[in-house]
């Protein structure tokens, strides 16, 4: 067994892991990435199209080409040490140290001894039996991302005839992809009365390749004993299915993009408190978790949709583990945060009065003209227009001293979060 | 042509455990199995409870086999290594109507044997299970039951039978039998492979009442009774110490609350008799069914945690109690039908029960000097502690290849399903449990996939899922004229058909 002593493991090499460690080692400290596929990156490498980095470098980047961006921006730091192909098997906390075990094919399993931990694992697909399609279980349902790999990395068709579940920007993505490579996509169906992924994938992944888009409709069962047959698709009226217009669809494939959910198993071993809402930890307003020097960023904490938010909020992640690390911060006062009316989650779900505090936040209604509202223990502390919101597209605003005058130790200083 | 002692037709539970007794005497022995894996019918989807004694009547050959085959399952494990744990069966009441059937239920089983049963109050039953939902009003303990993984345990039967010198035949479906002169029948496949043997078992499961017809024996008729089942997450709070039973029905067990062996929870089965032997659609309606009852007797159950639902066909007979004998019809053949539930439990017994059935028939059994119990166990990354993770990756560096991330699975394990014989997704999954978590297969399909293809030789195009129909990509890119845009297909991939363009245009 190897040993490693290091300030700072940072657990994926993903767009999040990656920004972290970037942002340690630019401020002096000692950190290990530590990934499991052979190159970093993570679920970018996969995503060849283009449309990332719009608002992050003012250019429109692939998925691949934002990944080396950063994998350069890393090379520049000396406190950085990749391991790659390596798995982390287990973590825990000592009194004053914490352990990461993880285990590779050429060096066994390395013990980090570290100061601090940044979860950043990413998240996972949700698959059949999270939305319970009814029907047999033949082969020819992948989850989207999995198509995607198929196709992107391994050159594989999944299927010629598709049908895919779920209007998330995977699954758009996804059709558009299949077309391209031969693939007759024949419908895209969405669960919900609005698409659940951005606007510019329905322009550009849909309506250009005239791929319908069957809103408020339902898979409703699977056909098909060795290989999928058929689907069939049930529209959603007055909130109910109405099996009497259920209609068939001859396919042969069904691709599913229907929502991530962040990946917490190492979180799970170390005890971090997770919240039902996002799937991912409870943090504090320095991403910190329940576990003192354990932080969280990406997609592990929430779904982002845009790798741009996930490297700010990585960066700014990998600051506030540097202040840990200096032995900084641990006494700053903290006030909740809670989501208030038409609000999913807001992160993180406390603030520090005393500087600037970035949120990002999830609304449950699609509206033009919307606007955002901040209360500090019910009096308005902000108010912020947004031309249209829907729950696909993610908020973000900030708080800082100016907006937070009112703070008093003896009060309870919620801060409520509301769209309207 | 391959002549054999004996067929033993289905390589379920019944046909693998039959299959292994038999193999520890000077006989040839052949396995034939109709899907491209043995366990891959009834015994594949089922609950996986080791019974403990009290649910069938004294007067029933099932209570008999189902108390002796409990018994012997530690002796197994230690030979075998298949995950088995006896965490105890419990039956919880909720009215004073339901503690009158659970008294029943207790007598049946001090009557059965069943070791260790007893009568539990309220405050007994909470602090057994404290997960339990606080209305329960008593119930029943059976201590010496227990929770298997069926699945492997088929495997590990096999395994051991064919390190002894037993043959496996997969994807031989019995389409005609003929007995001949010689004293023996002939045995063809729907392939046309033919085998002969002198004596046969009919352990087919599902379809032994087609085999019985095709041997010319008995006529009887098997009915499929499908059940459906959810599985939760390893991390979901409903995970019990006991398996939960309700109060029994007078066709049904009731749907119970099992912790899985791996640390999984499994809610289920309903109970619906089908026409069709392959009806495992699931439905909408079940899922309510199974979820309202599950709460019932434990509330921490939700539907958050479901990673997969699935079904199985129990394969019920007339008067729902095993039907074991020598054929009347037709010399040297055994029958072995309507095993369902406890049949996994009833197994070990059922094999030695067939056995003796065997001998009073005729058939001589002389023991096999060299016949050895035990398999190699194959260790499993999940269950190691670091230091012995370390030293199994210097012996083996395929023990540091993380293929499944949710169940953690190794390409070392990978790679020993392989080798016995396991090259369909399906075959690896259960073997390895590759797939079986959380994710379902989206992180590692495609590795193992790649494993796949590597350590047999085949391309990605013949890799499937369960054998089949049931591939998983069959074209890559560049195969498939592009539709739409004038002559787009015109520049397509060289190895596009005309057939495909043809469509394209």
């Amino acid at each position: 067994m190897t040993e490693r002593i290091v300030d700072a493991v940072v657990v994926g090499g993903g767009s999040a892991g990656l920004a972290a460690a970037a942002e340690i080692a630019r401020r002096g400290y000692q950190v290990a990435v530590v990934e499991r596929e052979l190159s970093l990156g993570g679920i970018l490498n996969q995503c060849i199209h283009n449309g990332f980095g719009l608002h992050y470098f003012k250019e429109e980047l692939t998925g691949p080409e934002y990944a080396q961006r950063f994998i350069e921006l890393t090379r520049e730091e000396d406190g950085i040490e990749f391991h790659l192909d390596t798995a982390v098997l287990e973590a825990e906390e000592n009194a004053d140290h914490k352990i990461v075990y993880a285990i590779s094919k050429h060096h066994g399993v390395t013990k980090f001894i570290c100061n601090a931990i940044v979860l950043a694992m990413g998240c996972r697909e949700r698959n059949r039996g999270n939305i319970g399609i009814p029907g047999t279980r033949p082969s020819g349902i992948f989850t989207a991302g999995l198509a995607q790999r198929l196709v992107n990395i391994d050159g594989y068709i999944p299927g010629r005839e598709v049908v895919i579940v779920g209007s998330g920007d995977i699954g758009l993505i996804m059709a558009r992809r299949m077309s391209w490579i031969g693939a007759k996509v024949h419908a895209v169906v969405e669960i919900q009365p609005y698409p659940s992924g951005l606007t510019r994938n329905i322009a550009q992944c849909l309506n250009d390749f005239d791929i319908p888009l069957y809103l408020s409709h339902v898979v409703s069962e699977i056909h098909g004993k060795d290989r999928v047959e058929a689907v069939s698709i049930t529209p959603i009226e007055d909130h109910h299915p109405d099996p009497a217009k259920t209609f068939r669809i001859p396919c042969d494939t069904l691709l599913l993009s229907v929502g991530l959910v962040p990946d917490n198993e190492v979180a799970n071993k170390l005890g971090v408190e997770i919240n039902p809402e996002t799937n991912g930890a409870y943090v504090d307003a320095r991403l910190m978790t329940n576990r003192p020097g354990v932080f969280v960023c990406g997609n592990v904490l929430h779904v982002h949709d845009l790798v741009d938010f996930v490297t700010e909020e990585s960066t700014r992640c990998g600051g506030f583990v540097s202040d840990y690390l200096a032995g900084g911060g641990r006494d700053e006062a903290q006030y909740r945060v809670s989501p208030g009316a038409n609000v999913k989650y807001v992160l993180p779900n406390f603030y520090a009065p005393g500087r600037e505090n970035i949120f990002y936040l999830r609304p449950m209604i699609v509206k033009n003209r919307a606007e955002l509202l901040v209360t500090l223990d019910g009096e308005q502390i902000m108010k912020k227009r947004f031309p249209h919101v829907q729950p696909s597209e993610m908020m973000s605003f900030r708080l800082g001293p100016a907006n937070l005058r009112g703070v008093r130790p003896e009060l309870a200083n919620v801060v409520e979060v509301s769209v309207g | 042509m391959e002549n054999y002692d004996v067929a033993v037709v289905g390589a379920g539970v019944t046909g693998a455990a039959v299959t292994r007794r038999l193999s520890a005497y000077r006989l040839s022995v052949v396995l034939l199995e109709r899907e491209c894996d043995v366990s891959f019918g009834v015994s594949k989807a089922n609950s996986g409870i080791i019974h403990a004694g009290f649910h069938h009547s004294p007067s029933t050959l099932k209570a008999r086999l189902e108390v002796r085959g409990n018994l012997m399952y530690d002796a197994l494990q230690s030979e075998l290594h298949f995950p088995f744990r006896r965490c105890g069966i419990i039956v919880a009441a909720f009215s004073v109507e339901e503690m009158k059937i659970v008294e029943r239920l207790y007598a049946q089983g001090i009557e059965n044997g069943a070791i260790g049963i007893e009568l539990c109050s309220r405050a007994r039953m909470i602090s057994l299970e404290p997960k339990l939902n606080p209305d329960v009003v008593g119930g029943l303990h059976a201590p010496s039951g227990g929770i298997v993984e069926p699945y492997r345990f088929v495997f590990s039967l096999v395994e051991s039978a064919l390190k002894n010198g037993a043959a496996l035949k997969t994807e031989f479906e019995v389409v005609e039998a003929k007995h001949e002169k010689g004293s023996f029948y002939r045995i063809r496949s729907r392939s046309g492979e033919e085998v002969t043997a002198r004596w046969v078992v009919n352990a087919a499961g599902l379809h032994a009442d087609e085999v019985s017809r095709i041997f010319g024996a008995e006529e009887y008729r098997i009915v499929p009774r499908k059940g459906e089942e959810f599985l939760m997450e390893r991390n979901a709070m409903c995970y019990t110490n006991k398996v939960v039973f309700p109060v029994p029905s007078p066709n049904s067990k009731g749907m119970l609350v099992i912790p899985t062996v791996e640390g999984t929870t499994m809610v289920g089965p309903t109970a619906v008799e089908v026409e069709d032997k392959e009806d495992l659609r699931t439905t909408e309606e079940n899922f309510e069914k199974v979820f309202y009852s599950a709460r019932r007797l434990i509330p921490a159950v939700s539907e958050r945690d479901i990673i997969t639902s699935f079904a199985g066909l129990r394969p019920t007979l007339e008067g729902d109690d095993f039907y074991i004998d020598l054929s009347k019809e037709t010399p040297r053949f055994v029958q072995a039908a309507g095993i369902q539930s406890p049949g996994l439990t009833a197994a070990p017994a059922v094999a030695e029960y067939i056995k003796d059935l065997l001998k009073k028939g005729g058939l001589e059994l002389i023991e096999k000097p060299g016949y050895d119990p035990e398999i190699p166990e194959v260790k499993r990354l999940r269950e190691l502690s670091m230091f012995e993770v370390d030293e199994l990756i210097g012996k083996d560096p395929d023990y540091g290849e993380i293929v499944c991330r949710c169940e953690s699975v190794s390409e070392a394990e990978i790679k020993a399903a392989i080798r016995r014989g396991h090259t369909t997704l399906d075959g690896i999954k259960f073997y390895t449990r590759a797939g079986m978590g959380r994710c379902q297969g989206g992180f590692c399909t495609y590795k193992t996939l790649k494993i796949l293809a590597r350590e047999t030789g085949k391309p990605w195009s013949e890799v499937t899922r369960r054998g089949g129909g049931s591939y998983i990509t069959r074209k890559q890119i560049g195969d498939f004229a592009v539709h739409s845009i004038g002559s787009a297909s015109e520049s397509a991939g060289k190895t596009a058909s005309k057939k495909q363009r043809g469509t394209a245009q």
